[in-house]
């Protein structure tokens, strides 16, 4: 077994050990921190892939990001866990014997001659820069998709914010237009009375 | 014991597609689990993708990769906000209580 080899096998472990306590943990921010143990070992099998800039842009926008995000919303929100957890293991049965159909179908068309393609044959040559490449085809090639996916992450935020802002504040608030145009009438009132006698 | 093939990237991916279908069964009652495992599950197609574009010399492959990500981390961004008013509106995250619309 040569070096790669062992690699690919020790992060395989690592990620599907951590993908199975993803969809088993109890607490949900336990899930949530395997998740990202998950995302991490995903980023060094796909350094083993040569595709470092995925390797590291998963990192930086999942573990960076997005599962921030998760643990920000699993620890603002009150879960009842043991009524979640109710009737846990009832479709493991069902659910276990679909995954595992699916893993031997998936395998047997997969584990073909066909695609058992050597490694030996796609080595990136030495002094080319994947980071490079991507960076050249992108704004190539895909520009057009690259800026549409801008337009998806503005249209997300966008909806993000539109769907949990609750509306201004109840406050005294001071509207600048009239403040800067009010005039002393406005506020002060002279009135004529009377002088009254003792 | 041969070096490493397409077919072991494409197994591993196949695993965990696998497990985050399973998670679906399991974790049925509880969304901010299943927001987790359909993340669980755009990472094993983004292996697939990443394993085909090394082994064919496609850059394309990890192009595709890099705007699922991007439409990923909008739509989990735009989840955690429904899921984030749901529990404002109902105070709970409970599948079984979200029978509003008698569907």
């Amino acid at each position: 077994m040569d070096f790669q080899t062992f690699v690919f096998y020790f992060l395989s472990a690592i990620l599907v050990f951590a993908a199975l306590r993803v969809i088993t943990a109890r607490n949900p921010i336990h899930a949530a921190l395997h998740l990202i143990l998950a995302f991490f070992t995903c980023g060094g099998i796909w350094a083993l892939l040569q595709a470092e800039f995925l390797a590291i842009a998963i990192i930086l926008v999942y573990v960076g990001a997005v599962m921030v995000l998760f643990l920000f919303v699993v620890m603002m929100l009150d879960i009842n866990l043991d009524r979640i957890r109710q009737g846990f293991w009832n479709y493991l049965p069902l659910g276990a014997v679909l995954g595992l159909l699916m893993v031997l179908e998936m395998g047997l068309v997969l584990g073909n001659k066909a695609l058992q393609i050597p490694a030996s044959a796609a080595v990136t040559p030495p002094g080319v820069s994947n980071v490079k490449e991507i960076g050249r085809l992108m704004f190539t090639d895909f520009v057009y998709p690259f800026e549409l996916a801008s337009i998806v992450l503005l249209v997300g935020m966008i909806a993000a914010i539109a769907l949990t802002w609750r509306g201004r504040k109840k406050s005294k608030y001071i509207n600048p237009n009239q403040q800067v145009f009010v005039k002393a009438k406005d506020r002060l009132r002279v009135l004529q009375m009377p002088v009254e006698k003792d | 014991m041969q070096t490493l093939t397409l077919s072991h990237f494409l197994i591993l991916g196949a695993i965990l597609f696998a497990i985050s279908v399973v998670g679906l069964f399991l974790n049925r009652k509880n969304l901010l689990v299943l927001l987790m495992a359909i993340e669980l599950m755009l990472l094993a197609v983004n292996m697939n993708f990443v394993a085909f574009s090394h082994y064919l010399n496609d850059l394309s492959g990890q192009i595709f990769v890099f705007f699922i990500l991007t439409v990923a981390a909008a739509e989990s961004a735009i989840g955690l906000a429904i899921l984030i008013v749901l529990f404002r509106n109902l105070k709970s995250i409970h599948v079984d209580d979200l029978d509003e619309l008698k569907g």
